[in-house]
């Protein structure tokens, strides 16, 4: 993976000295909160309901043994023994205060780790494929890609005070783990007739309260000008976007507002511009890059066999690993979702066991997913069963991978200040009444997501059964939604009706799953009967 | 005692800017306005017989002047870029950057911490209009 040079270094050390002179300036009183708030948030550091909140990048979701133990000791040191892994592939902790956010940023830059751009109105951290340079179904590994552009957008001057957020995500395979289609940006490595490396280019998705799933917007862009065309959406975008109302300012309501085909031309026409700045990292750079990305040293002659007499363990092994490129070797999902747990959540110590997991079996590699779990990449398929134990022993091997209780969910109105809902307590009580594994591999895959409110951080739009908090007249109501996925067939979950109280959504997430039961045909996950027998069967099911 | 929010050696322009409007009415004032949702490329034209293009940020947070400032760099334009309005000292850094050498914010400025925020970063990921190397670059000699 990529390793920091002393130029990196010292652009990450100077933000540490920057932020601790702008939060220096805020405790003195030299600056208001309304003009400290945009520079703690391209730092990461939101105000919640009962503390500062921290947001670290975890670039593309990678990161080694170190790093994840520098994050175990944040979590000690600095907040109340917990980190908690977001849909962005970064961490967060929940209960920091501002006097010690600097000195966070320090421990951090000593691991080559930062919070910049994690918030605010500026381009994300990057995500990308869990499984990337591991996957047995990708073109090549699209984090050198990635690397690159964290670079060139890291402190981009001219992009520095955007409409809003801007997100970008990087796959390389044609099962998309990485949602990239409700990206403002969704980029696909693929190979043209020709066998060249280059991109689909998807603009203009995203969740939040005007949803939408990002329209194709060029179907191959030469690799080496990947840089200077998200420069070229960006620049259409910064100029032209709306600025009169927040929740009309991303870049999807530009692409809507225009026409992907007006919006097209206008990134055409500009990019010819942008070309002749010179502004493309050359071949040589992303060589240098990709060179950290070369695969590990995979032992040669390893067995793929593997034995399954312990009935436990076989069972995790079908739901939690998948397949490698590397014959003998393993891809390794370690759940975060523990029944009645809190989704994404892992205790200081869980998370230095991880780093340790990785050193011994993983070449030193962990991934951060979007569903807020942890991947071993590289493990040999001779470790599973050790390894499987180890994780037992400590609560990380609930074998629920994709299945009903690996449930995506915000912090909601526990800690989040724009939350109108509480997420948490409805995700613990949808994963106790599915506790039953059995029952749960019986339903297959299915996607739960919920959100606390229509920011939709929860990506409630993107779940196969969606979950909305709302505030109904002062209390907590959830609204279901069917039909959404964020993978290579993305849809857009669709309201069921009126909604539910805490209790009652979980009732009526168990109406449609008995309803699926009852409906499916062989080999069909819900999502699949849901599209084939539609929208109307389920409903009935759940209002009678 | 220069002005220490312009970062030039030549003299300030005399006449005072008018808006794009005006200035493209008459086209012969050297000195010319943009607000913050007026279409930079509109000068393009002109820009061999203008000396000052004041640019203004209705609020900090409005970033479109930063892409009005590099367009026209892009294009070659050598006189004074002057952001006004409402400009705070953690912006003057990317503002540089993007072309800006001349400053007249609504609130005064702190020059220590100006001074320190200027000479913070030594290396810069990305060419940009002031002609920083990246680091890109620097890499390979």
């Amino acid at each position: 993976m990529y390793r920091y040079d002393k130029y990196d270094q010292s652009i990450v050390d100077a933000r540490v000295e920057e932020f601790r002179d702008q939060a220096r300036r805020r405790l003195a009183g030299q600056l208001t909160d309304d003009q400290f708030k945009p520079l703690r948030l391209k730092n990461g550091l939101y105000l919640q309901l009962h503390a500062y909140m921290l947001r670290v990048a975890i670039p593309y979701g990678t990161l080694d043994g170190r790093q994840m133990r520098m994050l175990g000791h944040i979590a000690r040191k600095y907040d109340r023994g917990y980190g908690h892994f977001t849909t962005r592939q970064n961490v967060q902790y929940n209960w920091i205060k501002l006097e010690q956010a600097a000195d966070i940023l320090a421990d951090l830059a000593t691991v080559e780790m930062h919070a910049i751009q994690t918030s605010g109105e500026s381009i994300r951290n990057l995500s990308s494929d869990q499984y990337a340079g591991a996957a047995a179904d990708e073109v090549c590994d699209p984090r050198p890609w990635a690397e690159l552009i964290r670079q060139a957008t890291t402190f981009h001057p001219e992009f520095s005070y955007l409409p809003r957020k801007f997100k970008i995500a990087v796959t390389a395979a044609d099962e998309d783990r990485a949602a990239i289609r409700l990206h403002d940006i969704g980029l696909k490595l693929v190979k043209n007739a020709a066998g060249e490396l280059g991109f689909e280019v998807y603009i203009g998705g995203g969740m939040g309260r005007t949803p939408f799933v990002a329209p194709l917007i060029r179907d191959f862009l030469p690799a080496d000008d990947l840089f200077s065309y998200i420069e070229a959406a960006l620049r259409v975008w910064n100029r032209n976007g709306r600025r009169d109302n927040i929740h009309k300012q991303r870049i999807k309501i530009l692409v809507h507002d225009l026409g992907q085909e007006e919006f097209t031309r206008q990134v055409e026409a500009e990019w010819q511009h942008i070309l002749q700045n010179g502004t493309n990292v050359p071949r040589e750079e992303f060589d240098r890059i990709a060179a950290y990305f070369a695969p590990p040293p995979f032992e040669t002659g390893l067995s793929d066999e593997i034995d399954r007499s312990d009935p436990d363990f076989a069972v995790w092994l079908d739901q939690n690993v998948k397949a490698h490129k590397a014959p003998g070797y393993a891809i390794v999902n370690i759940s975060l979702k523990p029944v009645g747990g809190i989704p994404g959540d892992a205790t200081a110590e869980q998370i230095e066991l991880m780093a340790d997991l990785a050193e011994r079996y993983s070449f030193d590699e962990l991934r951060v997913t979007h569903a807020q779990n942890i991947v071993l990449p590289h493990v040999r398929k001779a470790d599973l069963h050790t390894l499987w134990q180890t994780l037992d022993a400590a609560g990380l091997a609930t074998a629920n991978l994709d299945l009903i209780s690996d449930i995506i969910a915000c912090p909601g109105l526990d800690y989040c200040s724009l939350a109108n809902a509480r997420s948490i307590p409805v995700a613990q009580k949808i994963a106790t009444r599915f506790a039953d594994l059995g029952r749960q591999r019986e339903l297959g895959e299915l996607k739960l997501k919920i959100s606390g409110c229509i920011n939709a951080c929860g990506h409630h739009h993107a779940g196969h059964i969606g979950i909305l908090g709302v505030d109904k007249k002062g209390t907590e109501n959830y609204q279901l939604l069917l039909g959404g996925s964020g993978a290579e067939d993305a849809s857009l979950g669709k309201i069921t009706g009126p909604g539910f109280n805490e209790d009652g959504i979980v009732d009526a997430v168990e109406r449609v799953t008995d309803k699926y039961l009852e409906l499916r045909d062989e080999g069909e996950r819900f999502l699949d009967t849901y599209r084939r027998v539609g929208f109307d069967p389920f409903k009935e099911a759940i209002y009678g | 005692m220069g002005d220490p929010l312009r970062f030039r050696d030549d003299d300030p322009a005399e006449e005072p800017a008018v808006t794009l409007d005006a200035f493209l009415d008459r086209a012969n004032s050297s000195a010319v306005r943009l607000e913050a949702g007026e279409d930079a490329r509109a000068l393009l034209p002109h820009l061999d017989h203008i000396t000052l293009i004041e640019i203004d940020f209705p609020r900090f947070r409005d970033g479109r002047g930063y892409s009005s400032a590099q367009i026209l760099r892009e294009a070659g334009y050598k006189g004074e870029l002057r952001a006004t309005g409402d400009v705070l000292v953690d912006q003057i850094d990317h503002m540089r950057r993007c072309g800006f050498d001349g400053f007249a914010p609504y609130a005064p400025i702190d020059p220590a911490v100006l001074e320190a925020s200027l000479n913070r970063y030594q290396y810069r990921y990305q060419t940009a209009a002031d002609g920083a190397v990246p680091v890109w670059k620097l890499r390979h000699g």
